[in-house]
């Protein structure tokens, strides 16, 4: 029959350099597994079934999970996104896997009519329907593919299995995908910012990566609750030698000229930092949208403030010097 | 004004709950527990809007307006002028959830 395919727990040194570019955020819609069936092991009629996503990541995490078990693997079509991303959109959904159960007759390959699908995937996934309309009946497993061995003994998970983290770990793992997606903003600043400078630059790039990489890090060590003020937090101390520096090096300058420039730098860096600590609430395991709404209403439209003022302060200030050779 | 997360959508009618426990066993933050003649909502701050509960829920006991918080989606779209927020897929977000599932249990 066709859409039957072979598969193994093996993870080769290809898969590997796969994971690797997907991590980096390389190719991004390129790792993908052709959806269907897959047998893992030595089925029988009996063997249980899996549901996964074809996103190499997904799909190799269960493979590589249910090393030693034989089963089934029945991977949707959900345009390479993983499972809950995917379940967000509803690729990961109901309607696609009651036609993927069809597509591979899945009712002709197994005895039982049950379905192992990933906890996250319950987003997309409605059980009472999927069994209203194919017969198969839908059992949540573990939220992570490596508590399955541990889940299959009763077929029971532990709160722990159930919960989703975001562990230190876990948020630096995604320090080169954020990186990654505002390496052409990066380039393009600080190619702007060579024009004000060598410190300048610097404190381009620090504002930048103070958001994209201390503000993962620190998350939920920094005292207040939202994103945007924890932004503004980690921005405005990243900043603070700069402003200083400014302050005490120019000392040649008149007083309000040195003020002014200190300005610019608590202006512009906690905007930028906190703009970017903002989006990175979509990375995050545990934002909702009610809370995101509320921080962009709040805090955008300050953010934007603080950049602008700073802009025109440069630019006042930068006049000055030229006109009157300060 | 300095907890935007304080409260969500999330609503919850136990007069129709028949206690099935479904929204104790797809709610990844905890917000619901089985223990008890119905479900409870023992951490409503911690939801995120998922919708997972509300879609398996038997007897539509939950409501929410789930969506996708992400902030970039969000803005990208406003500035398109789109009404509709689909996180982009595109945007690195959905790789680093499922890579977030990959990594570690306990901090």
């Amino acid at each position: 029959m066709k859409n039957l395919s072979e598969t193994s727990s093996d993870i080769t040194l290809a898969n590997q350099w796969d994971h690797l570019l997907a991590r980096l955020g390389v190719k991004r819609n390129e790792h993908l597994v052709e959806p269907g069936l897959y047998t893992l092991g030595k089925t029988t009629q009996d063997s249980p079934v899996f549901v996964s996503a074809n996103y190499t990541l997904s799909f190799d995490a269960l493979r590589f999970a249910l090393a030693g078990i034989n089963a089934y693997i029945l991977v949707l079509d959900t345009k390479g996104i993983n499972v809950w991303c995917a379940a967000g959109k509803r690729t990961f959904g109901t309607d696609e896997l009651v036609h993927r159960i069809e597509e591979v007759k899945l009712q002709d390959r197994v005895n039982h009519r049950l379905l192992i699908v990933p906890q996250l995937g319950a987003t997309g996934v409605s059980a009472r329907e999927v069994r209203a309309r194919s017969g198969f009946k839908v059992e949540f497993g573990p939220v992570r593919a490596v508590d399955l061995p541990e889940y299959l003994k009763n077929h029971k998970a532990t709160e722990e299995m159930r919960r989703v983290n975001f562990t230190l770990l876990d948020r630096i793992v995604l320090i080169p995908v954020e990186l990654n997606q505002y390496l052409f903003i990066l380039i393009a600043l600080i190619i702007l910012s060579l024009l004000g400078g060598f410190i300048v630059a610097v404190a381009a790039i620090t504002a930048i990566l103070s958001g994209l990489v201390l503000f993962p890090i620190f998350l939920p060590w920094i005292p207040t609750e939202d994103f945007s003020t924890k932004g503004f937090v980690i921005g405005g101390l990243m900043a603070l030698p700069f402003a200083l520096n400014a302050f005490y090096s120019m000392t040649d300058e008149t007083l309000w000229l040195r003020c002014g420039w200190t300005l610019t730098y608590m202006l512009i860096m906690p905007a930028i930092t906190a703009f970017l600590s903002l989006n990175f609430t979509g990375s995050t395991t545990f934002t909702s949208v009610t809370g995101v709404k509320r921080e962009i209403f709040s805090y955008v439209p300050k953010m934007a403030w603080l950049f602008g003022i700073g802009i025109i302060l440069i630019i006042i200030l930068s006049s000055m010097r030229l006109l009157g050779g300060i | 004004m300095f907890n935007s997360y304080i409260s969500n959508t999330l609503k919850y009618d136990p007069k129709l709950c028949i206690n099935c426990g479904m929204c104790s066993t797809v709610c990844p933050h905890g917000v619901f527990s089985p223990n008890g003649k119905v479900a409870q909502l023992v951490n409503p701050k911690a939801c995120m809007e998922c919708g997972a509960c509300q879609l398996n829920c038997p007897t539509n006991a939950i409501k929410v307006d789930s969506g996708v918080g992400c902030a970039s989606a969000m803005i990208w779209a406003a500035a398109r002028g789109q009404k509709d927020v689909t996180c982009g897929c595109g945007s690195g977000c959905c790789d680093s959830k499922l890579q977030v599932l990959q990594i570690g249990k306990k901090e």
